[in-house]
């Protein structure tokens, strides 16, 4: 009987191969990114490199740590995690220091650490303990709001530690709910709002307005005129209208000068190489000038001389592409894609719906990561920054990432023990 | 209810797969399909730096620096990465307007953000020192080392010419030129520009982010070394040449000295000079337009080579050979001179007070006019009175084998041909035969047509001095060594006159200076051969001319002087050329009280 074996043989090495390949080529490209020549020493502690592959020592243990703890322990603990990091973020915003614009690093002695890189980890832990609860009915909208209120939390308190960007990953968790049974619409809002705000900027408002009022028109002719689609209808058009003005009243006159141009330089209203678009520029120039090939393992120039900046973080894409081209994005993004798809099969697999629930929550929470970050250094999302999963330099979102995703396979590996 | 989400499985599925997609299609794009990022990678990092090598020198035919080089620096701009930075501190120290600082950075800009841009050129060492303190404050800022022409002496200057930035049809015709680089614009400078300029190398640095010199491009494989540029040996006498333009100021006009065994130039001066000092660095541009505006004296006016004067009587030392040498007189030829020559038609060639009549040698020392006009006409009807076409002709080319009439071809830029008339213009001026020794007989004493360059004449007193050819006048005698003048410079060409006529001619000049009309031209320790001539001028006051060699024996120069408006030959002309001639052969002038004299003669009315 299979139950009989070892951790060893329970474990799905697919995710865990996948992890340790996605690790160590993130290793390889933060020494090419902060590669320098009249220091070459790989194991210089003082250099990045140095300290991320101390990171990835500690990565491996918290990986070890976490799958030797009961399974069971997760479900159970899971509002005390979730509770212990909410107390945390709120620390920190009183206590946390700013760096580089938001205050989201608590520092314990000589370590800082980024809570709101655990507190993604904690949410999936509560929205999974959350959703699988029996006596749930899910074709209400009521535990919908209640789940949403989990996420919502978090997301605000890191909101105000004025990082946007890990904030937003928090969304990941709708295409969970959706998963289980949210209603589609809610979705196809979510898609609708970016694409009617970026053309509420771009084209006139009134004509915006009235290309609205038309699919109104178009919906409610199709549906067949049913009394109570109609107020629907127009309660949605009177919506869209509204956020259109707002959206529109909110970029002029409600952000910041620099927000408002990086918007404007993504959607293509202006050009702005040396400020707002100058990462972005950068980025694209070191990505594009890797060709098919590539330059070759720390030949990169444009990241090796700094050209882009954050190269070691949230742009490591940059370096990639650059040195392994076309060919070696192209297989990364592959393990990225294989990754979220072993892990989404593993979920579907799983009897407990607290680990099902949970896995789809990885799954989200990488795949949102992996979408904005390759996002925005191809030039498609705003400069948001968020690291890329298991490749960015960064000791807190390693763990965090690791401690994730480690969780998944320590549930699937009790998967028949779970019910 | 599980079930019925199943679906919702392959859409998430589907997601993934979809924006993984897109990613790859627009990695495909920039890393595939388009150039430009390729393009803006090498820009980025490679930073191209021209090594300019250092111009060669030149040096007078005694060994003295003429023109060196002296480090100066362009400042230059990468607009992309100007930061905020002390814009009036920056200004302050380059000595510009802010605006000017707006005005460049924005034209910087629109030639290009990522490459380097000449923001101020020639920055001289004084205020570099300033600058060099505080460059690491203005980024995007970086010097590049120049040079910049200095000059001994404040001679020359036409001669010597300038040295600016090649202008855009000359990068666009050539391509070693690139924007901001130096080419020689006029005078040596520009004769010589291949050989001076050397040839530049190219240094290819890797910079990061912040401009910092991460080290050469691939070791260094792709760097090419500049080529310092040839030294020139000049044939000029520096001495002489100061002493020439010393004589000539506040006057219009010329001196050309050459050396007659060899055809060196040994001045060229040209007044009114100007310093060629003031053509270089930043002040060039303002002092250009001040020198170029100045319309009275037209400084940049090289008259040595370009001005064309009527000859004169010097002219008549020519048509005597040419008349010995058709035979139409011999030295024993006299004619009687009743004051003037009579034109027929109640006109007369007016002649001074003279004995007479005079023989060949005597018509040169008094400069009798009638004897040239009854000798040019004894040439122009040799053949009967009806064949003047013909007899013209061989005139005119005796006359031209003395290099007169055409460029001569000297290794300086802008040389102007001078004129003389062909039987080809008489015709169509008078018609076919309707014109005949007496219609041109201006020609006898060197007036009417004919028009003549200070070079051309001098080269014609080589000619005699050489009794019968000349070497084609040259400035520059040694190419990177002393003493390698090109081979066009010492063939010689000979003179259609017979080499025995000459004699004759010299001996009249001779007495020119020791008892004819230029007796104030003497020198006693030097036996000086001259002529005098005062050309006629419709436009105001006759100019004053001379010619002299010296010695009489082994000739070491032959001088052609003129000043405008000063009129007669023997007035300012003669001593001027005296002067010349014992600075020359004496290598001093003694005659204090004579060079005071002629160096604050002041002929430019006010």
């Amino acid at each position: 009987m299979r139950r009989e074996y070892g951790i060893f043989y329970r474990i799905d090495w697919v995710m865990v191969i996948l992890y340790l390949v996605l690790v160590l080529f993130g290793w390889l490209n933060i020494y090419a990114a902060v590669y320098d020549e009249l220091q070459p020493s790989i194991f210089a502690i003082s250099q990045r490199y140095g300290k991320q592959l101390i990171w990835i020592g500690a990565a491996l243990v918290i990986a070890i740590v976490t799958l030797a703890i009961d399974p069971k322990f997760f479900s159970q603990f899971a509002w005390l995690i979730y509770s212990g990091l909410i107390l945390l973020l709120i620390l920190v915003i009183f206590i946390g220091r700013d760096i580089s614009g938001a205050r989201s690093w608590l520092h314990i002695g000589s370590i800082a650490i980024q809570p709101a890189e655990f507190a993604k980890m904690a949410t999936a832990l509560v929205v999974a303990k959350y959703l699988s609860k029996i006596d749930l009915n899910l074709v209400k909208k009521k535990p919908w709001l209640k789940a949403a209120a989990l996420i919502f939390f978090p997301a605000l308190l890191i909101l105000l530690q004025r990082d946007t960007g890990s904030a937003l990953v928090f969304l990941a968790f709708l295409l969970v709910f959706y998963r289980f049974g949210m209603s589609g619409l809610v979705m196809l809002a979510l898609l609708a709002l970016p694409v009617i705000g970026i053309l509420a900027l771009l084209i006139n408002k009134f004509i915006l307005i009235g290309i609205l009022f038309i699919g109104a028109v178009t919906y409610y002719i199709l549906t067949l005129k049913k009394t109570r689609q109609l107020l629907i209808v127009l309660a949605v058009f009177a919506v869209s209208v509204g956020y259109v003005f707002s959206v529109d009243y909110a970029v002029n006159n409600i952000l910041k000068p620099h927000q408002r141009q990086r918007i404007n330089v993504l959607i293509g209203k202006t050009s702005d190489l040396q400020g707002a678009g100058y990462n972005v520029n950068q980025s694209l120039i070191a990505i594009g000038s890797g060709q098919i090939l590539g330059k070759g393992y720390l030949h990169g120039t444009q990241t090796k001389y700094n050209f882009v900046p954050e190269q070691s973080t949230d742009f490591i894409f940059c370096t990639v592409g650059e040195e392994w081209g076309f060919l070696g994005s192209l297989v990364l993004i592959g393990l990225y894609i294989s990754l979220f798809t072993r892990i989404v099969i593993i979920a579907e697999r799983q009897r407990a719906k607290f680990s099902k629930v949970y896995g789809y929550s990885v799954a989200a929470i990488l795949f949102t990561h992996f979408a904005i970050n390759i996002g925005m250094t191809l030039g498609l999302m705003p400069v948001i920054g968020i690291p890329l999963p298991f490749l960015s330099y960064g000791g807190s979102s390693l763990w965090a990432f690791t401690i994730l995703l480690f969780i998944f396979i320590r549930q699937d590996s009790y998967r028949y023990e779970l019910v | 209810m599980e079930k019925h989400y199943l679906n919702r499985k392959l859409i998430i599925l589907g997601l993934f797969v979809l924006i993984g997609f897109i990613f790859v299609i627009r990695l495909f794009y920039i890393q595939v399909v388009a150039e430009k990022y390729i393009l803006s990678a090498t820009n980025n990092v490679l930073r191209y730096i021209t090594q300019y090598p250092g111009r060669g020198l030149i040096y007078d035919r005694k060994g003295k620096l003429l023109v060196f080089n002296e480090a100066a620096y362009d400042m230059m701009v990468i607009p992309m990465q100007v930061n905020a930075m002390d814009t009036a501190e920056f200004c302050r120290l380059l000595e510009i307007r802010i605006e000017d600082f707006r005005d460049r950075l924005n034209k910087a800009q629109r030639y290009s953000s990522l490459k380097p841009t000449v923001f101020e050129s020639q920055i001289n060492r004084e205020n570099f020192g300033a600058l060099q303190e505080k460059m690491f404050m203005f980024n995007g800022f970086f010097v590049q080392p120049r040079t910049l022409r200095k000059y001994t002496y404040p001679i020359a200057a036409h001669m010597l010419g300038y040295v600016g930035e090649a202008n855009p049809s000359v990068i666009a015709g050539d391509p070693y030129y690139k924007s901001s680089d130096y080419i020689g614009i006029s005078g040596i400078e520009k004769s010589y520009e291949k050989e001076l300029r050397g040839r530049k190398g190219m240094k290819i640095r890797v910079v990061d982010v912040h401009n910092r010199d991460m080290g050469s491009f691939q070791k260094g494989q792709y760097d090419t070394i500049s080529v310092a540029g040839k030294d020139l040996w000049s044939s000029i006498d520096a001495d002489l040449q100061l002493l020439g333009e010393q004589l000539m100021q506040n006057k219009k006009g010329s001196i050309v000295a050459i050396e007659p065994s060899s055809g060196e130039v040994l001045c060229l001066v040209s007044s009114p000079a100007y310093d060629p000092n003031l053509l270089v660095g930043r002040i060039r541009n303002h002092n250009f337009s001040t020198l170029s505006e100045d319309s009275i004296n037209i400084p940049l006016f090289n008259r040595a080579l370009m001005a064309t004067y009527p000859p004169g009587s010097t002219f008549k030392t020519a048509n005597a050979l040419v008349g010995l040498q058709e035979g139409v007189v011999t030295a024993n030829t006299r004619y009687g001179c009743p004051g003037g020559f009579a034109l027929g038609n109640g006109h007369v060639v007016g002649c001074h007070e003279h004995s007479g009549p005079l023989d060949l040698i005597e018509s040169i020392q008094y400069s009798c006019n009638t004897y040239y006009c009854k000798l040019f006409k004894s040439i122009l009807e040799k053949d009967g009175f009806y064949a003047t076409d013909e007899d013209f002709n061989k005139w005119r080319n005796h006359i031209l084998s003395f290099g007169l009439g055409k460029r001569l071809g000297l290794d300086l830029p802008s040389e102007l041909s001078g004129n003389i008339p062909s039987s080809a213009y008489y015709d169509k001026y008078y018609g076919k035969n309707r014109w005949r020794s007496l219609t041109v007989i201006s020609l006898a004493i060197g007036q009417g047509e004919i028009l003549v360059t200070p070079v051309q004449l001098a080269n014609m007193t080589a000619v005699i001095a050489n009794r019968g050819y000349y070497i084609i006048p040259h400035v520059i005698k040694g190419l990177g060594k002393p003493n390698s003048v090109k081979s066009t410079y010492m063939q010689k060409h000979y003179c259609s006159v017979d080499p025995n006529y000459f004699d004759v001619v010299v001996e009249g000049m001779e007495q020119v200076v020791l008892g004819g009309t230029a007796t104030n031209a003497r020198l006693d320790s030097i036996p000086i051969c001259a002529k005098t001539g005062t050309a006629q001028n419709p436009h105001g006051d006759n100019h004053s001319i001379f010619i002299a060699f010296a010695p009489k024996e082994n000739p070491r120069i032959a001088i052609s002087v003129i000043v405008e408006n000063a009129g007669w030959g023997s007035s300012w002309a003669a001593p001027i050329a005296s002067l010349m001639i014992e600075q020359y052969m004496n290598g001093v002038v003694k005659r204090e009280e004579l060079k005071e004299r002629m160096m604050n003669g002041n002929l430019i009315r006010k």
